[in-house]
């Protein structure tokens, strides 16, 4: 855990956001700040506890695979910012 | 006493002599909204014409038959707006029910109004807003509490009989001690979530919001149980909430955890709430001094575990099924890095940013790996408590609510404010905040003086004890009048 290797220019491209320089610049310190201060779990000694991924104990719930109805399709589209043809349009991925 | 004074309790049994309608109620409360909502700011929106339909035809022998309620902006109602807050969603309308407005529908209730609410539930003062900060309503110069502020403060406002949230790290619990309402974080898995926008689904759960114990116990009553749609909703029997209320405390120990009492935290709550505690232990409560060992560690966890988890359920926001998209990218690239750069306001940017980075490649053993450790010794803690008490008491919040503006620079300091509701959502056991007095606001910058805060007492219950923790919550705010005072508005 050290934090001043937070560099937020690339972590926003990781996350697919774009960032104005001021906003990178608040972001750095603001996050810095925070990372130092949950720098205090390096101080638990976590070396034979298991993780928690959930609050309670469940695995593999499972139901049985059979077709029902959904979303017509009108209603699945209905909040797509471009659409033709009942589709979807998306912005081109292969040049 | 005005239509929209009365409780939940008290309108139900005005509805079943007919002495009202449920279109009386909803009528009552659309003119109270009309005349406080413009310097409350609770709403972001309603459909009074949809609601006025469903109440015209509402069975007032059904549980909540007839009752309006008031649904935070985060939970879908098909055909309504669903914005979470962020104009991310500002155009979207919701194509589906969430399982909790079927349910509170099936109980007779009337969803009616959508409530203000932290960007995509990400904040404690509902500043994050991006339409518009909802008002505390005993001091309109201060904040709500947050994220569920939009909620907490309708309900106190008398803009809303009893409203729904969500809770994610005190988003329900911490604005219901500011704005002095009942405000119920249920256990993990008792709510289901389908149709709640996920913000962080290890933590997140829906509950309510109102002015009684008997009224939160009713719709809880209404919106518990398994759900084949949300698979971390378990098959654990659905209880009547209501079933204990009106007993004492005889017989229940009480459990004190001596890390919820620390300096720095307003001497008038602390106060508030240790009077409280000896009025839990004059009605029968047997009072035990518990340890939660790693307490000063949930907030640090807290940050890495919801920001993670949010960076996963954010991705999903890439304008092209819903909700924003930038004009004309320029490739694929541009067309994500501007929508969600447009889209998104500056906080939820920086847990995106931040939450991205504790799970990147390198770090993560580093900070998610082992906060999910830490997080398994503060379960542990709580289960440990719970072998000597039958619920802990505490304070909700160690401030009062803060003026608007006062810490939007400084996320740590925003962060802290929820320092005694975090550990609940990471052990996923239920929680309770209910009015327990009021501080006198210390003035400065021209102020009058002696404008009265809320302060709110949390009860910790056992994972699906919340009958009994409604219990416990109801007979100590029967003792006492906090919960009816109301604020001049």
């Amino acid at each position: 855990m050290s934090s001043p290797e937070l560099d937020v220019r690339y972590v926003a491209n990781l996350a697919r956001i774009d960032l104005s320089d001021a906003e990178i610049a608040q972001f750095q310190s603001q996050l810095c700040r925070v990372l130092e201060y949950v720098e205090q779990l390096n101080q638990v000694d976590v070396s034979q506890v298991e993780p928690t991924a959930h609050a309670n104990d469940i695995t593999n719930v499972f139901r049985i695979d059979e077709p029902k109805p959904g979303l017509e399709k009108v209603a699945a589209l209905q909040n797509a910012p471009r659409q033709a043809n009942g589709l979807v349009m998306v912005t081109k991925v292969v040049e | 006493m005005e239509i929209f004074d009365l409780s939940v309790t008290d309108l139900q049994a005005r509805l079943r002599a007919k002495e009202l309608s449920p279109l009386d109620a909803l009528d009552a409360l659309e003119s109270r909204i009309a005349s406080v909502d413009p310097k409350v700011g609770a709403y972001l929106s309603r459909d009074l014409e949809a609601a006025r339909a469903e109440a015209a035809q509402a069975d007032v022998s059904l549980p909540l038959g007839g009752v309006p309620i008031g649904i935070k902006d985060v939970i879908n109602v098909l055909g309504q707006p669903c914005t979470a807050g962020s104009k991310m969603l500002e155009p979207f309308r919701s194509p589906y029910n969430a399982t909790v407005i079927a349910k509170l529908r099936a109980a007779g209730a009337v969803p009616f109004g959508r409530l203000n609410m932290d960007e995509f539930a990400m904040g404690s003062s509902t500043e994050n807003s991006a339409y518009h900060p909802t008002r505390n309503p005993w001091d309109l110069s201060r904040i709500p509490g947050g994220s569920s502020g939009g909620s907490a403060a309708a309900v106190a406002a008398r803009e809303a009989f009893a409203t729904l949230g969500s809770d994610t790290g005190g988003s329900i619990r911490q604005p219901a001690a500011l704005c002095g309402c009942i405000g119920l974080k249920p256990t993990y898995g008792r709510v289901s979530r389908y149709g709640l926008i996920a913000f962080a689904s290890s933590l997140d759960q829906i509950g309510p919001f109102a002015r009684t114990t008997r009224d939160c116990g009713m719709l809880l009553n209404a919106i518990s149980g398994r759900d084949p749609m949300d698979s971390t909703s378990l098959d654990q029997p659905v209880d009547d909430y209501t079933r204990l209320l009106g007993r004492d405390l005889k017989g229940i120990r009480l459990g004190i955890p001596k890390e919820y009492f620390v300096d720095g935290m307003d001497p008038q709550v602390k106060a508030a709430v240790e009077a409280a505690i000896k009025q839990c232990e004059s009605l029968g409560a047997e009072l035990v001094e518990i340890s939660l060992p790693h307490t000063e560690y949930a907030v640090g966890v807290y940050y890495i575990i919801a920001t993670a988890e949010c960076s996963a359920n954010l991705a999903r926001f890439d304008g092209v099924r819903y909700g924003h998209r930038a004009d004309a990218p320029k490739d694929l690239l541009d067309h994500y890095k501007r929508t969600r750069e447009e889209g998104f306001g500056s906080e939820v940017k920086r847990r995106i940013i931040l939450g991205t980075y504790v799970l990147s490649s390198g770090y993560y053993d580093a900070y998610y790996l082992r906060a999910q450790k830490v997080r398994t010794l503060i379960r542990q803690d709580f289960a440990a408590a719970y072998e000597k008490c039958d619920a802990l008491v505490c304070p909700t919040s160690p401030d009062l609510a803060f003026k608007l503006g006062e810490r939007t620079d400084d996320p740590l300091k925003m962060y802290l404010a929820d320092i005694f509701t975090i550990a609940a959502n990471l052990a996923g056991i239920c929680g309770v905040s209910v009015p327990c007095g009021f501080g006198i606001a210390k003035g400065g910058d021209g102020e009058k003086d002696g404008v009265r805060l809320p302060i709110g007492l949390q009860f910790l219950g056992k994972p699906f004890d919340e009958a009994r923790l409604l219990r416990i919550a109801g007979a100590y705010e029967q003792s006492t009048d906090w919960h009816k005072a109301a604020p001049a508005l």
